[in-house]
């Protein structure tokens, strides 16, 4: 992650050195630590911009994008020089970040919406189902890692690998295709789509305060049918994209704590009557623990890509499902939009992933 | 269950152990048997290979799975009530053994030591496994073991992280864990060898404590023969997997019986072997010899390492001055972060000068850009310490070797250089057939001399030679040695030696001058500097390496505890 | 200077690895192969023939499929839309009208182009400026590091709608399709490789043998192309393995998003999934499962090959032999679970060569 930034630079004479510079890097500590890995979110999101602005304005306009073709040379060109769309490039770009500081992401073309509005209400249906896939990722990855690296090289372990592979083999689209053509039509458990039936749907915004996170809604609501309702119509998304992450999960924890498990201490404490459980249960899983938490917040990455093509499949109607709509319509103002959002969240989670890893591990605490 | 006679703690009967591996199985221990008496220093010695860690380590079941363990090894419990035999044991009763009735002290205490949880609370986790102690117990107990291994302030430092100890603190740690169950036996795999000699002594000093003070047994796996002459009551040497001799200490060096243990003794370095040579050498010098152009020359040498993200800089090298004549070796002798290894990357352009001046075949290095100093650079040859890496893994020995005539095209080509490669080969006694080979396929030794080639290659006036024998084994060691000696005095160059062991540098050396911290203390030829140290620091240096032989070795201590 | 030739210096020093083997059993695959045991040779084999059966098919699609992948009808006529599997239509017709098997085995074809043109030209890309970065550090360096990880942080799939928006502009034929989705995919790949490439060049730089040609005094040029070159890129083969089974699954997405190609300039199975997407609810499953399971086998075949590859170069990982067969009259080994070969100098009798 960023850390490589700084890597040697002293050659081969910096064994020699390095004692006394850990012993003065304490002396840093943990608070500036947080502070320059604070500083660094504001580069990363200033280069997707940069990057998203660039790319997506290399074809020219977006109202000329939108519908070249669909009107007259002089009308286009009428509402291109309104919308600023011809003035230079750098310009444009100027303007487009002070927009973004102000929290301002413009309107959308196609639809006319406020696009940070549109952020926000999608917004929270994604946030919600990521939320169900990654409670789905822990609770199977977790827990499954650490048995297949403790049975390592036996029965269970290769079950448990073949079973991440494929998990990470099939496509979350198809899965959820299989999931709802078992348990939505042929067995006619689950719903087949959407966040909750129509009723629910009506009764869930027309509440006061209502959060867009359907569950927080129907918790408040009380209405023990609504809760059901919209637990059930989460079940297959969360489980479809759940399980591509824990996957992902489950092999990273085995290789960590297969490493960890062979490692000097844990035969150090081997060496003095440790029982195997207890040393995988804490003298090994530990210390995995740090680039396990590192890895996960790379995978944030996955599962909003992931949640993109799951919406799709499930009608779930969040930030992905709206993108693909967006797409067809060529509204690429509103695509830029979503794709910074997702550059500033990613440069987020990936902060507070390296604060985590930082108070596990002494070595930057202290 | 079996009650021994005599109170043997541990005792081996007819072990063997084969593993199993890519190339097939491989015997690493044949038919050795050994016993340790209770309170008893058992040392059992040997070089790389001979199956001494493998025996160590199969004590407490320790092995890999790849390994077949046949015989037996009894362990009897401190008490002498109960004996197991360690091969026969399920995993469960195995774990009840380990660390009460023997436990182990590692090689590198930085891997021994978790470094997310601290160190207390791994004290109290052995402790944990054999009994019920609650938090504030273990923590009590915790407490009084690290005061007694000798951690200052062990309240506060309880609490704390491996990271936030020097080294030899977290060795005294790994032995204080050991300890903490007061075991029988303790199995020590090589625990000074990652250290720095003034740490070995204090180390060997808190082992043959634990002896004297828990009446703890200890089988020590060495392959120093200055510890065993320290610390051992018995010795027993290992070759190739077997047991060549076993004998008390002073038998074992006095008068050795098998052809390998002579062999071994013989090759160890001892102070004071390389005086006469010294001697011999400056008598031989031309007059005027004194007043030659140095080939190296520092004054005031400031070397800097700069801080990253507001940490201050490292000084690795502060206001050192020296001198190297032509056709003269300078050994250069210091304990890890001395800046003894920087000072030589620096005279081969490898590390920045900071401050100061230093002038190498008469050019000031202090401001040098690589493109004027590239033309020196064949009159220098440098050999690295490491010889795992100091070959291209993907280039033949012969490549490598003539890499420095092509850079300089002396040769076209390293075909064409090859007559010239098969000639050096010869000069470091490898056999012209190993040019076509590749690094892996020679042992450390052989590479260490094709290194040694590569360096002579193109008839430098300079050899900078990083510590090029501290990777190998002693007797390999000596041979190395013996061939650089003989090539230095054959072809004349000048040389800086860097050594951590005062012997190797006695050995080779004109001149010895000692670093320290960054700072040169003393600086001398070497009867000076080891017959009569002037500084504190080289006394100490001095009074704590070990030497192999008992006698001696205890009235050393006893100078070694007075300047304590 | 001594006359006598010793070729070995001591018993004990022997060299840590027995000789490379040559020839054949040296390949990179082979050798893998030989070295596996259990469970691991077990993965690799089934990952081989998966990967195997993928690029037969792909090599042969012409013969194998039954029809061409955008034919609607033949002799008989049309063949009518989402048709039930039957002996003309062994996995039925979806909902377009096509065959469903010619569809899947022409899909090898499509994603066999896209893998190697975008792992063509990310390696070529991400090599040199790795490399570049690695070996020169500096501002350089920084910048590109930086970069990278900003875009190996963000969702592969995101970054590629947004390039294919760039390259695609409606452009749909087999050529351009299959390049704007390569190229998609290699924005993705290049941060990946730059990022390996980088670490090993920085750590290879720091090796003895590095230094020691800069003390002969070699240029950059001739150390980083005799050197660095050919070791910082040793571990390529295994990510390129993982990284194809990744540059289908992002073909797959963008297909399913509509970002694919269409169906009369080549066979795509993710666009087919997106079209078998409303056959589901009606239940109709042979237009889904069929295109589904190719994407899984095809991607598991290439993970189990680039996994294993993955385990056996990593000595942490890898599976060795157990204990040799005990002679009965010999007492039970004592087996410590999950404990690999301790790193001690007396014990690396197994450590076999990369």
């Amino acid at each position: 992650m960023t850390t490589t930034t700084t890597e040697l630079t002293g050659g081969g004479a910096a064994p020699e050195a390095a004692p006394t510079a850990a012993r003065q890097r304490r002396s840093g500590g943990l608070g500036s630590y947080l502070l320059v890995r604070f500083l660094l979110i504001f580069p990363t999101i200033f280069i997707l911009v940069t990057t998203v602005f660039v790319l997506m304005r290399l074809t020219g306009d977006p109202i000329t994008a939108a519908q070249g073709g669909r009107l007259p040379a002089e009308e286009l060109a009428r509402r291109v020089a309104e919308a600023g769309y011809d003035r230079p490039i750098l310009v444009q770009y100027w303007e487009y970040l002070g927009q973004l500081v102000r929290g301002d992401f413009g309107t959308a073309i196609s639809d006319g919406r406020e696009i940070s509005d549109m952020l926000t209400s999608f917004g929270a249906a994604t946030l919600e189902l990521a939320f169900y896939a990654l409670v789905v990722a822990f609770v199977v990855g977790i827990p499954l890692g650490r048995l297949a690296a403790y049975l390592r090289d036996r029965w269970p372990d290769a079950v448990l690998r073949v079973f991440a592979i494929l998990c990470y083999a099939t496509p979350v689209f198809f899965a959820g295709l299989l999931l709802k053509l078992v348990f939505a039509v042929n067995l006619g458990w689950l719903p087949v789509a959407g966040r909750a039936s129509t009723g629910a749907e009506i009764q869930l915004q027309q509440q006061d305060g209502s959060t867009g996170i359907y569950l927080i809604d129907a918790l408040t609501l009380g209405d023990g049918e609504v809760i059901q309702d919209v637990l059930e119509h989460a079940v297959l998304p969360a489980v479809a994209l759940g399980l591509l992450t824990a996957g992902v999960f489950l092999r990273l924890v085995r290789t960590n704590v297969i490493g960890t498990l062979g490692s000097g201490y844990v035969e150090a404490a081997r060496s003095r009557g440790v029982s195997e459980r207890r040393l995988l249960r804490k003298h090994a899983y530990r210390p995995a623990l740090i680039p396990i938490v590192t890895v996960i917040g790379l995978q944030i990455a996955l599962l909003l890509g992931g949640a993109v093509l799951t919406e799709t499949t499930f009608e779930w109607k969040g930030l992905g499902f709206q993108l693909v709509e967006y797409l067809q319509a060529r509204d690429f103002v509103a695509v830029q939009g979503i794709v910074v959002l997702a550059a500033v969240i990613v440069a987020l989670v990936n902060f507070v992933v390296d604060v985590v890893a930082a108070l596990i591990d002494p070595r930057v605490r202290y | 269950m079996t009650a021994t006679p005599a109170r043997d703690v541990v005792g081996i009967e007819n072990l063997s152990v084969t593993f199993a591996t890519d190339a097939g199985d491989v015997d690493a221990v044949r038919d050795v048997s050994l016993t340790v008496g209770a309170g008893e220093v058992l040392a059992i010695v040997g070089e790389s290979g001979s199956g001494k860690t493998v025996t160590a380590r199969s004590i407490l079941g320790l092995l890999p799975e790849t390994a077949l363990t046949r015989g037996a090894i009894l362990l009897t419990s401190k008490d002498g009530d109960e004996t197991h035999d360690v091969v026969t044991l399920s995993r469960r009763d195995l774990g009840d053994v380990r660390g009460r009735d023997a436990a182990m002290v590692f090689q590198e205490p930085s891997t021994a030591l978790n470094p997310v949880f601290p160190v207390g609370w791994q004290i109290a986790e052995g402790l944990r496994a054999h009994g019920a102690y609650s938090r504030k117990e273990a923590r009590a107990k915790a407490i009084d073991v690290l005061r007694r291994v000798g951690i200052p302030n062990p309240e506060e430092r309880v609490d704390h992280y491996p990271h936030q100890f020097s080294g030899g603190q977290k060795q005294r740690i790994v032995i204080a864990q050991a300890l903490a169950l007061d075991p029988g036996v303790i199995i020590a795999d090589e625990p000074t060898t990652a250290l720095d000699v003034t740490v070995q002594a204090e180390i060997l000093d808190l082992l043959r404590r634990c002896r004297d003070e828990f009446g703890t047994a200890i089988v020590l796996i060495t392959h120093n023969m200055g510890v065993v002459a320290d610390l051992a009551d018995r010795v027993a040497v290992m070759y190739q997997g077997r047991i060549v001799e076993q004998a008390d200490v002073r038998t074992l060096f006095s008068a050795p019986v098998d052809e390998y243990t002579r062999q071994l003794l013989g090759s160890v370095p001892r102070l004071g072997e390389g005086r006469a040579r010294t001697a011999d050498r400056a008598t031989a010098r031309a007059a005027g010899w004194q007043e030659a152009t140095p080939v190296v020359e520092a004054r005031d040498l400031r070397i800097v390492y700069p801080g990253r993200l507001r940490q201050p800089d490292f000084v690795a090298v502060d206001g050192v001055s020296f001198a190297i004549r032509p056709g003269e070796v300078l050994g250069l002798v210091g304990e890890s972060g001395s800046g003894k290894t920087t000072i030589g990357r620096a005279i081969a352009g490898l590390t920045r000068v900071t401050g100061g001046s230093l002038t190498v075949h008469g050019a000031e290095m202090n401001g040098m850009k690589e493109r004027a100093f590239r033309p020196l650079r064949e009159r220098i040859g440098f050999v690295f310490q490491d010889p795992a890496s100091s070959f291209n893994p993907l280039l033949t020995i012969a490549d490598a070797v003539a890499e420095p005539l092509v850079v300089h095209k002396r040769a076209k080509n390293p075909q064409e250089a090859r007559g010239r490669v098969d000639e050096l080969l010869e000069a470091v006694q490898l056999p012209k057939s190993f040019g076509d080979r590749f690094p892996h396929e020679l042992s450390g030794g052989q590479r260490q001399r094709a290194s040694l080639a590569r360096a002579l290659a193109l008839d430098p006036e300079l050899l900078i030679a990083d510590e090029p024998t501290s990777a190998l084994d002693v007797s390999v060691q000596k041979r190395v040695l013996e061939l650089f000696d003989e090539l230095q005095r054959e072809l004349g160059f000048a040389c800086l030696f860097i050594s951590h062991d005062l012997a190797v540098v006695d050995l080779l050396a004109d001149r010895i001058a000692v670093l320290y911290k960054g700072e040169l203390v003393e600086e001398g030829i070497g009867e000076q500097v080891l017959g009569a140290p002037q500084h504190p620091y080289t006394q100490r240096l001095l009074a704590s390496l070990p030497v192999p032989d008992p006698d001696e070795q205890a009235r050393r201590r006893a100078q070694w505890d007075r300047l304590r | 200077m001594a006359t006598s030739i010793t070729a070995v210096d001591a018993p004990g020093d022997l060299p840590a690895a027995g000789r490379r083997p040559r020839g054949w059993r040296g390949l990179p695959v082979i050798r893998q192969l030989r070295q596996s045991v259990g469970l691991q040779r077990g993965m690799l084999v089934a990952g081989l023939i998966l990967t195997g059966i993928f690029l037969l098919t792909a090599l042969f699609a012409p013969l194998l499929a039954p029809y061409e992948f955008n034919q609607l009808r033949d002799a008989a006529g049309s063949f009518g839309a989402q048709q039930a599997p039957s002996s003309e239509h062994w996995l039925g017709t979806t909902v377009g009208g096509y065959d469903v098997l010619s569809r899947v085995i022409w899909g090898t074809r499509t994603a066999l182009y896209v893998i190697v043109a975008a792992v063509l030209m990310s390696i070529v890309i991400g090599v040199l400026l790795g490399l570049v970065a690695g070996y020169f550090g500096g501002w350089l360096d920084r910048v590109l590091v930086v970069v990278a990880d900003a875009i190996y942080a963000f969702p592969s799939l995101l970054l590629a709608i947004v390039v294919g928006i760039v390259l695609n502009g409606g452009e749909s034929s087999l050529r351009g399709g299959i390049m704007a989705a390569a190229l998609s995919i290699t924005v993705i790949f290049v941060p990946q490789y730059l990022r390996v490439v980088r670490a090993e060049t920085v750590r290879i730089k720091a090796e003895a043998y590095v230094e020691s040609a800069r003390v002969i005094g070699a240029s950059n040029w001739r150390i980083m192309t005799r050197h660095v070159f050919r070791n910082a890129t040793r571990t390529l083969p295994l990510i390129v393995t993982l990284n194809a089974s990744e540059a289908i699954l992002t073909l797959a997405g963008l297909g399913f998003l509509g970002f694919g190609i269409e169906p009369t300039a080549a066979a795509e199975w993710g666009y087919d999934l997106q079209k078998a997407l409303s056959d589901v609810t009606s239940g109709i499953w042979w237009t889904s499962l069929f295109p589904g399971l190719a994407i899984v086998l095809v991607v598991m075949g290439l993970t189990l090959v680039g996994e294993s590859l993955n385990d056996l170069a990593d000595p942490r990982l890898r599976t060795r032999r157990r204990g040799p067969a005990t002679p009965a009259d010999v007492a039970e080994t004592s087996v410590v679970p999950g404990s690999p070969a301790a790193d001690s100098s007396d014990l690396d009798h197994g450590k076999g060569s990369l």
